[in-house]
């Protein structure tokens, strides 16, 4: 019987040996321990022995069992492994062929920097205020202090539009409003002070050359408190350019001009340097001027109901494609408008890094 | 503005460099935009002497010269007549920069004569035209002495951008006060003796005003000055009014122009044997014609200042006088002309008759009131200075109009105005050296008496300009403004970050933003607009700045559509643009203004590509209700419950376009551009457009920030597939929502996965496919429930549709 079971397990192992695939090897499984299997028949004889014997040749079957189990399960490992290898080996791509086309969209340059400049006046204490892009005379220019007929009128070219009949005198002359004031005047006639609002949007003026189009963007600051003076304009404005342009100790010059709706009133220079043809923003030799400022004037006040013995304070304004154009250095205003998609995909920006000053880009 | 330094200094008695009076210049806000002197460009050249000048061996026209520089002697072919020995002449090195003819000198050989430089002539130094010959200098001219100082070419020419307010520097003189008050030196006096007329002036001058006209012409001198002789301006006058850019012209114009930028003065002379009768000085009639000096003729009309004669019009005050009665060579007795003009009825005169004057610059800003007699010496001496002549009395016809003032002003104000202090004496100092006068009532109570060319001066804040901007605005201190809370705070408004939302979710689906223009053109705005005829004419601007920007868009479609035809021509057929931005519906302020999210995509979704033929295909309305869509969803909108019509505006093709909408409000807009507009407007591709109005939408219910509570369920969802053969108008969406009504807890979701119509399908008929999702609540289904479950659908979906199920 010892000698059977040897030739058996010499036989069977030969068999599992043999399975090339993983089919064969079941066959092989089957021929040995499934229940019409060659060691299931040998089981099936011990009944018929001594008790002595059963349990010797019990005892060498069920060894002789989990040998061939075992055997099985080392062939079904190296046959599956084979079997992946093989698999694998036909499934090689080429991992240089382009990924399905995504098209790619960006932010526009002005819509960034206005995002950018919420951000930034927003820490500063500031919320935006809107209004019209069609305005009247009386809110672009009489309550801005520029009364009928002054030549600081033609300062602007301004774009004009039929009267509207119904409304009365200088309500009912529309024009497309030539700067983002008049949402000043519209701020102060609804809300009191203290008054912190910026405002940005599209403004227009009739020329259209190199450096100017017929419509730009303009942000616009309003501060109206007891005790705003315009050293708080200066600071304002230096915390501003240099968050901005994201320059320390920036030097700024304050130089004295006129504006109506402003008394006393400055354009203002930041530093630069000019060299080799570039343009960077900072201490240099040269300045650049960016924006026009001012303490509000008292008839402003008025025109707007605020009392101009209780409350003062300070507006600025500034042109925005001209701050884009110089942080991001961007050669040509016009080239804002055009939208050639190559300038898009250019000077545009990714959709995920909107500005945030607490996140980093 | 512009002048020179040396007439500055006629004004002004300083050392300053020409440096520190620029840089002085803008810091007091008379800001700096070029000084050009002239000496450098004249740098190079200097006077030589002609040693010999002998025939060139193989040329009759040219000599051959040896010039004698003072330095080293140097041979030069010259072709000019008058080039000879022993002459001097100005010699250009090789080297140099001839501004007459924009060359630079090189060394070279002529007919086979080496050549040194030049010798030049007027036109080749920018003189004049002259080119007969070479420059000719006075033989005890010393040698090396530089061309420019020569020739008085060596005054710097500043100019400065005036502010509208400072109409007292629109002449040399105001500016010298300016500087002189700004501590730069002096100013001088200014020599308005009084010129003692000898008789009666035979032109009398009445003013025709009404009480209510009064201001047009307040005041008007008059003085008749007999025997003069015109002739050309004095040198250092014509060098003068050149440097600025002026024409001479002749002695007697020329002094009214030095007058006008010397002192800000502008003032006219009449050639008096021209004047027919006395001068009346009137609103013109309605329908009277001036011919003017500068060649043209205007139709007044009865706001504008006339000043006449018994003809008729001689000048149109303050604005530009009349050719007829100019001053000629021939000129022998003239008449002046001083008098105040209203600056209001002079801008409007000049706007009107679009008139740009040195004159009406002047007036429109308001000339010193007070200045009147004074000028009209000065005048009368520089015409009998440079004329000879004899004057009558002065004719003298109404009165200066009032301009003194008194402001109340409290020093204290400075600081609380400019955060700085500036002590109370150098306050003082500061407004008297500007011509101010103050009187102390008490320390904190001033009166302040602003001069009488200060006319821009109306209050304490421009009191304070004045002195901030003497005393330096370098020295404002930089205070961060004080935050009123401490934590920061939402500054966007809803509509912001509406737009914000909307324009980045768009980008991430792959569109560019763009801006475009506000305007559109008058075809266009009727194409893409739906507007009242009312409402249309008054978007219409009333000077457009050209033919294509005439209208206020009433859509921003146009633009976008022209955009991706430009990127067409430049070779990119596949276009997917957005913009955020403004239309126009009317002109009002509240209501005539809508925000609205646009975007085309227009050609293929992407290029070909290995993939298959889904990555490049032609793009579709399903594209773009996707992204009108998303659009919506990204600003918080309930885009899901949107309900489909297909009333979209005629724009859009009628068989491919949609509206979502909530009950009457319509929220967004897509479709294919109608064909036939895109061949007007020659598109190339088809174009997939979307509007979305993203000022006006639905937000979702919320109470507080907490979400809803989610609750999810143990069991497995079901999947299911139907297949039905309907009518093929029947809509996606009607099926879709029968799917869902047969049980609307446990169907959570039902979308159509194929739609089939061809082989098999008769006409008129389609096969759709929808697959439901089953998401059972309490317990597992059981085969029967599913059944019952399906069953209800079917039932549903062939109610609504008719149809039937296919097996």
């Amino acid at each position: 019987m010892t000698q059977n079971i040897q030739t058996l397990k010499s036989e069977l192992a030969s068999m599992i040996e043999a399975a090339n695939d993983l089919d064969s090897l079941e066959q092989a499984r089957i021929n040995a321990l499934g229940k019409k299997g060659r060691i299931t028949d040998l089981m099936k004889t011990l009944g018929g022995m001594s008790p002595e014997e059963r349990k010797t040749t019990g005892q060498a079957l069920n060894d002789l069992k989990d040998e061939i189990a075992a055997l099985i399960r080392t062939q079904e490992d190296a046959l599956k492994k084979q079997a992946m290898d093989q698999r694998l080996a036909t499934e090689t791509l080429d991992i240089t062929l382009s990924p399905r086309p995504e098209r790619k969209g960006h932010i526009h340059p002005i819509s960034q920097t206005m995002e950018e400049l919420v951000t930034i006046f927003a820490d500063m204490g500031f919320t935006v205020a809107e209004g019209p892009d069609i305005e009247d005379d009386w809110h672009n220019f009489t309550a801005l202090n520029f009364p009928p007929g002054h030549p600081a009128r033609e300062m602007q070219d301004t774009f004009f539009l039929p009267e509207d009949p119904d409304e009365q005198e200088l309500y009912a002359k529309k024009l497309l409003r030539t700067h983002t004031s008049s949402v000043q005047i519209r701020h102060m006639k609804e809300n009191k002070p203290p008054i912190r609002i910026i405002v940005m949007g599209r403004t227009y003026r009739s020329d259209y050359d190199m450096t100017h189009t017929p419509m730009f963007h303009q942000i616009e600051g309003l501060v109206i408190d007891e005790h705003i003076h315009m050293g708080h304009l200066k600071g304002c404005l230096r915390d501003f350019c240099e968050a901005y342009f994201e320059v320390d100790d920036l030097p700024m010059q304050f130089r004295p001009s006129f504006f109506p709706f402003t008394e006393p009133s400055a354009e203002v220079d930041i530093g630069c340097s000019r060299k080799d043809g570039g343009l960077t923003i900072g201490a240099g030799e040269d300045w650049l001027e960016i924006l026009g400022c001012g303490m509000v004037h008292p008839n402003v006040l008025k025109n707007c109901g605020i009392d101009p013995e209780k409350y003062q304070g300070f507006a600025f304004g500034m042109g925005i494609e001209r701050i884009a154009m110089l942080k991001y250095g961007i050669p040509d205003l016009r080239t804002f408008f055009e939208s050639d998609t190559r300038w898009l995909d250019h000077y545009g920006f990714a959709p995920q890094s909107r500005p945030n000053r607490a996140l980093k880009d | 503005m512009k002048f020179t330094l040396s007439w500055l200094k006629d004004h002004l008695d300083t050392d300053a460099t020409l440096t520190e009076i620029t840089d002085k210049l803008t810091a007091i806000g008379l800001e700096l935009e070029s000084v050009t002197d002239p000496a450098r460009l004249y740098e190079p050249f200097f006077v030589a002497y002609v040693e010999k000048a002998d025939k060139h061996p193989d040329a009759d026209r040219l000599k051959v010269c040896l010039v004698d520089t003072g330095k080293e002697k140097i041979q030069v072919v010259c072709g000019a007549p008058n080039a000879r020995t022993g002459m001097k002449g100005i010699f250009a090195p090789s080297g140099s920069y001839i501004p007459g003819t924009d060359i630079t000198l090189k060394k070279g050989v002529i007919r086979g004569q080496e050549s040194n430089g030049m010798l030049v002539s007027e036109r080749e130094m920018g003189l004049s035209d002259n080119h007969e010959g070479i420059i000719e200098v006075s033989s005890d001219i010393a040698l090396g002495t530089p061309f420019a100082a020569l020739f008085g070419l060596d005054d710097p020419v500043i100019e400065i951008g005036l502010t509208p307010n400072r109409a007292d520097c629109t002449g040399v003189r105001g500016i010298a006060r300016d500087l002189a008050a700004a501590g730069l030196g002096t100013l001088k006096p200014l020599n308005d003796n009084p010129v003692t007329g000898t008789y009666e002036s035979p032109i009398r001058v009445t003013l025709d005003l009404t009480d209510e006209t009064r201001d047009a012409c307040p005041l008007f001198i008059g003085r008749h000055i007999k025997n003069v002789k015109n002739g050309p301006s004095p040198d250092w006058m014509q060098a003068r009014l050149k440097a600025i850019g002026l024409r001479p012209i002749s002695a007697l114009v020329d002094i009214t122009n030095y007058m006008s930028f010397c002192l800000g003065r502008p003032l006219h002379v009449f050639d008096a044997d021209k004047l027919k009768g006395d001068i009346q000085v009137r609103l013109a009639h309605q329908g009277e014609t001036l011919a003017a000096l500068n060649d043209k003729t205007y139709e007044l009309d009865d706001t504008m200042t006339a000043i006449c004669d018994d003809r008729g019009v001689v000048a149109l005050g303050g604005v530009i006088g009349g050719a007829d009665t100019g001053c000629t060579d021939s000129t022998t007795n003239v008449y002046l002309e001083v008098a105040y003009f209203d600056p209001m009825r002079t801008a409007r005169t000049g706007r009107a008759l679009q008139i740009i004057s040195d004159a009406r610059y002047r007036f429109e800003r308001g000339v010193d009131p007070a200045f009147l007699p004074q000028a009209a010496e000065i005048a009368t001496r520089l015409i009998i200075d440079l004329c000879g002549g004899t004057p009558s009395h002065h004719v003298v016809a109404g009165e200066a109009p009032a301009w003194e003032r008194q402001i109340a002003f409290d020093p204290a104000i400075v600081k609380k105005l400019l955060g700085i202090v500036i002590p109370p004496e150098q306050q003082i100092t500061i407004l008297k050296s500007l011509g101010f006068d103050v009187a102390e009532e008490t320390p904190s109570a001033w009166l302040v008496t602003p001069p009488s060319w200060r006319g821009d001066i109306e209050g304490r804040a421009d009191l304070v300009e004045e002195i901030g901007r003497i005393y330096g605005y370098d020295k404002l201190e930089a205070v961060s403004v004080p935050k009123l809370t401490s934590v920061t705070q939402h500054a966007e408004t809803n509509g912001m970050a509406h737009a914000r939302k909307a324009r980045t979710c768009l980008a991430q689906r792959g569109l560019n933003e763009c801006v475009t223009w506000s305007f559109t053109n008058q075809e266009r705005a009727d194409d893409f607009g739906t507007l009242q005829k009312d409402d249309a004419a008054r978007l219409q601007i009333v000077n457009p700045i050209n033919a294509e920007l005439t209208r206020m868009r009433p859509s921003i479609l146009p633009n976008l559509i022209e955009a991706a035809n430009r990127n067409h021509a430049r070779g990119y057929p596949d276009n997917a643009l957005f913009e955020v931005g403004p239309i126009f519906l009317n002109s009002k302020a509240v209501g005539g203004q809508r925000t609205v999210a646009a975007g085309i995509r227009s050609g293929h979704s992407g290029t070909k590509h290995w993939s298959g033929a889904h990555a490049a295909r032609p793009v579709d309305i399903y594209d773009i209700k996707a992204d009108a869509l998303a659009a919506l969803e990204a600003c918080g909108a309930p885009a899901q419950n949107m309900q489909i019509t297909r009333d979209a505006p005629a724009w859009y093709h009628p068989g491919r376009s949609g509206v979502l909408r909530l009950g009457a409000k319509i929220y967004a807009c897509f479709g294919e551009i109608h064909p036939a507009l895109l061949e007007k407007m020659d598109s190339r591709e088809h174009i997939c457009a979307f509007e979305v109005f993203i000022d006006d939408l639905p937000q979702p219910r919320k109470k507080g920030t907490g979400k809803a509570l989610l609750t999810l369920s143990p069991f497995q969802p079901l999947h299911r597939d139907f297949a039905f053969l309907v009518d093929e108008d029947v809509a996606a969406e009607t099926m879709i929502r029968a799917a869902i009504a047969a049980d609307k807890t446990m169907i959570v979701a039902a979308d159509i996965f194929d739609v089939y119509q061809g082989k098999g399908v008769e006409t008129g008929k389609k096969s759709v496919a929808l697959h439901i999702t089953i998401q059972p609540r309490e317990q597992t289904l059981t085969d029967k429930d599913l059944e019952d479950l399906s069953q209800k659908v079917i039932a549903q979906i062939l109610e609504k549709t008719g149809g039937s199920l296919r097996q």
